[in-house]
């Protein structure tokens, strides 16, 4: 496998794997998704894929932990903004990670659903040293 | 995350302001499944939302199929535009009863 793309860093950012952590995360991703000139649209989607991505890290790869570390680095890419999300808890089967069948109204199941209809491309690639998974998402700067 | 309940004419208008993701909304789940268990029918206010995550709307969807279970009434009203664009993600824009105006909600679930 050819390393990720890395681009031009726009922020790095740190933060515990707690349910109320995820505003700081949002805010973040606006504000970098606004500086590169995102339209309210694309910070949007932005903002929600990113959410559902550390909520995934929080209550599945953490099991609801609030110690954990999550790290999301953004950058841009020529047109795009990479997304790179790195968690430090026990590797997860990326295999059986699929979006549900929307169409089944029932509590529950949505986010992976949601990171795939608001980025580009969502997927799992090989994790830094140390790490137990990292999410790469990419989105068109629109 | 304000949850605020009131009474309208017996229907149960549950106002929510602020962001409702992982952190908030199990008081969203647990105010609308005490409004469902009460057996009154639930308008939900969403004019005021400014974020909501699958978290919250797995509340909702919680909350409305209680309702169905039970025979009441169960509307979303006035639902903001951060609100909406989740709700067609999630194709549930077509499921739940959404009405404009907090009136035509309440004229729909008899209020």
């Amino acid at each position: 496998m050819t390393a990720p793309e890395v681009g031009e860093r726009i922020v790095e950012l740190r933060v515990q794997s707690r349910a109320d952590r995820l505003r700081v995360v949002r805010a973040v991703v606006a504000e970098a998704a606004r500086s590169a000139g995102a339209s309210a649209p694309c910070v949007r989607d932005m903002v929600i894929a990113v959410d559902e991505a550390c909520q995934n890290v929080i209550r599945h790869a953490y099991g609801g932990r609030p110690d954990g570390e999550i790290i999301l680095q953004i950058s841009r890419l020529d047109d795009r903004l990479i997304f790179d999300l790195v968690d430090f808890a026990a590797p997860v089967d990326a295999s059986v990670i699929r979006p549900r069948d929307v169409t089944e109204v029932r509590p529950g199941g949505l986010g992976t659903h949601f990171i795939n209809e608001c980025m580009d491309e969502a997927v799992f690639r090989p994790p830094p040293a140390g790490a137990g998974n990292r999410l790469w998402m990419t989105k068109r700067i629109e | 995350m304000d949850c605020e309940i009131r009474d309208e004419g017996g229907v149960a208008i549950v106002a929510l302001t602020g962001d409702v993701d992982l952190e908030t909304s199990p008081r969203v789940r647990g105010a609308l499944l005490d409004c469902v268990g009460a057996k009154r029918s639930v308008l939900v206010d969403m004019s005021g939302v400014s974020y909501i995550d699958s978290s919250g709307v797995a509340s909702l969807v919680e909350a409305y199929q209680t309702a169905r279970k039970s025979n009441t009434k169960f509307g979303l009203v006035q639902v903001s535009e951060a609100a909406m664009r989740v709700l067609e993600l999630a194709r549930l824009d077509r499921v739940f009863a959404i009405h404009s105006t907090l009136a035509d909600g309440l004229k729909d679930v008899g209020g």
